[in-house]
């Protein structure tokens, strides 16, 4: 009797510590366990990436429709190419189009932000967003700012 | 000369017991008991006293480091106005340090001395020495299933202790302090990733929970079987235990969060 309850704790105990685990995976870190949605990719050539980060998300509208799947650097023109993975269902991107790096609020993370075109052709796995806008360096700003406002002076 | 001699003895001495503890390691855990239901219901029965009971510790703890976290987080990112991050510094810091941390030191001082002293009082009444005559490996019947135990408690304890801390903050957070919990949450889930910040917590729990669980055994197998000796081995299991744990906790912090 005494070892049938003992039992019946440890069972407990350790369906408690998966159920954290499970907790931890899906509500802490929003995990997904759809699998590998359908994605397709596009690059974006950037003067600048300003610290964005792979796994950043995509954005139409400030609706979340893919992430940043690598950065890396592009030796002939001397700038950022970024791969975004584009979900399948959001297949009606027109071609110029153009993505902008953009920061959510003011200390927030970095994050791509597409403007929708109005040619007919649409965006395909592979192919390129040309009209590109690099991330605001706040220094570059400052700078700006304060040698206008000299030459005004 | 004399204490130039008398140093290395003392290394050789160390240098000797690192390599029983190492021998001592590796037989407790190749001769597993071998009947597969003896051995379950040995384990069963160390899983409820090593796991089970050192559970209520772990809940009490978890649920007060988070509330205090929250409160100490919310009061300095709300001079900067971005008290949602709330749920970020909570989640990241019990996740990757506090929870694997925590956990494994209270583990040292609730389940790990208990252990070290059991085994010292059946060393010292010859109860280990009684099971040899018998022809039972005291190694197989006695340390075997109390690692395991240990290593299978240790984790679980530290992803409740993980879930039941960020539990606690978000009642002191958004019950108390007013945080809006939809922020809260997608701020959480946003820089929360499953393979950098739960598994790396997880891996390193488990190392730690080899090591507490295998200084416990060992002390407790290797003590002077004298009342003084049993208590002396209780100590040296708490302090060898939480030291190799904060070392251990450096060194692994510095391989998986050091490439910034």
């Amino acid at each position: 009797m005494r070892n049938k309850r003992t039992e019946l704790f440890v069972g407990s105990f350790i369906v408690l510590g998966m159920l954290a685990f499970v907790y931890l995976a899906v509500q802490v870190s929003g995990l997904a366990f759809t699998g590998k949605k359908d994605t397709y990719q596009v690059v974006a050539r950037f003067d600048d990436i300003g610290g964005l980060t792979s796994r950043a998300k995509v954005a139409i509208a400030g609706v979340t429709i893919g992430s940043v799947e690598s950065i890396t650097f592009d030796k002939e023109l001397y700038m950022g190419l970024v791969t975004m993975n584009i979900d399948s269902n959001v297949g009606n991107i027109p071609t110029d189009s153009s993505a902008a790096i953009l920061t959510s609020g003011l200390l927030g993370e970095k994050y791509i932000g597409i403007s929708i075109g109005a040619e007919d052709d649409m965006l395909e796995n592979g192919s390129e967003i040309y009209d590109t806008q690099s991330a605001l360096v706040l220094e570059t700003l400052i700078s700006q700012f304060l040698f206008k406002s000299d030459d005004e002076g | 000369m004399k204490t130039i001699a008398l140093l290395g003895e003392r290394f050789l001495d160390w240098l000797e017991s690192v390599g029983r503890a190492g021998i001592f390691l590796a037989q407790s855990v190749c001769r597993l008991p071998v009947r597969f239901k003896e051995s379950i219901r040995l384990l069963v029965a160390q899983l409820y006293s090593v796991g089970v009971l050192s559970l209520v510790i772990v809940v009490v703890s978890g649920a007060f480091i988070g509330m205090v976290l929250a409160l100490q987080g919310y009061s300095i990112l709300a001079k900067f106005g971005s008290e949602e991050a709330v749920g970020q510094l909570l989640a990241l810091s019990l996740l990757r340090e506090l929870a694997p941390v925590v956990t494994a030191l209270l583990f040292a001082g609730r389940a790990g001395s208990s252990l070290t002293a059991e085994i010292g009082l059946m060393k010292a009444t010859e109860q280990l020495s009684s099971y040899e005559m018998m022809g039972v490996d005291p190694l197989r019947r006695i340390i075997a299933p109390r690692f395991i135990a240990g290593v299978i408690c240790l984790p679980l304890l530290s992803l409740i202790f993980s879930a039941t801390g960020i539990i606690g903050g978000l009642v002191v957070s958004v019950s108390w302090l007013g945080v809006h919990d939809g922020a809260f949450w997608s701020l959480m889930q946003q820089s929360v990733y499953f393979d950098t910040d739960i598994m790396n917590g997880f891996i390193k729990v488990v190392c730690f929970s080899v090591v507490v669980t295998w200084i416990a055994v060992y002390q407790g197998y290797e003590c002077v079987p004298t009342s003084e000796g049993i208590g002396k081995a209780t100590t040296r299991t708490v302090v060898l235990g939480s030291l190799a744990i904060l070392a251990l906790d450096f060194v692994l912090t510095a391989a998986m969060f050091g490439d910034f």
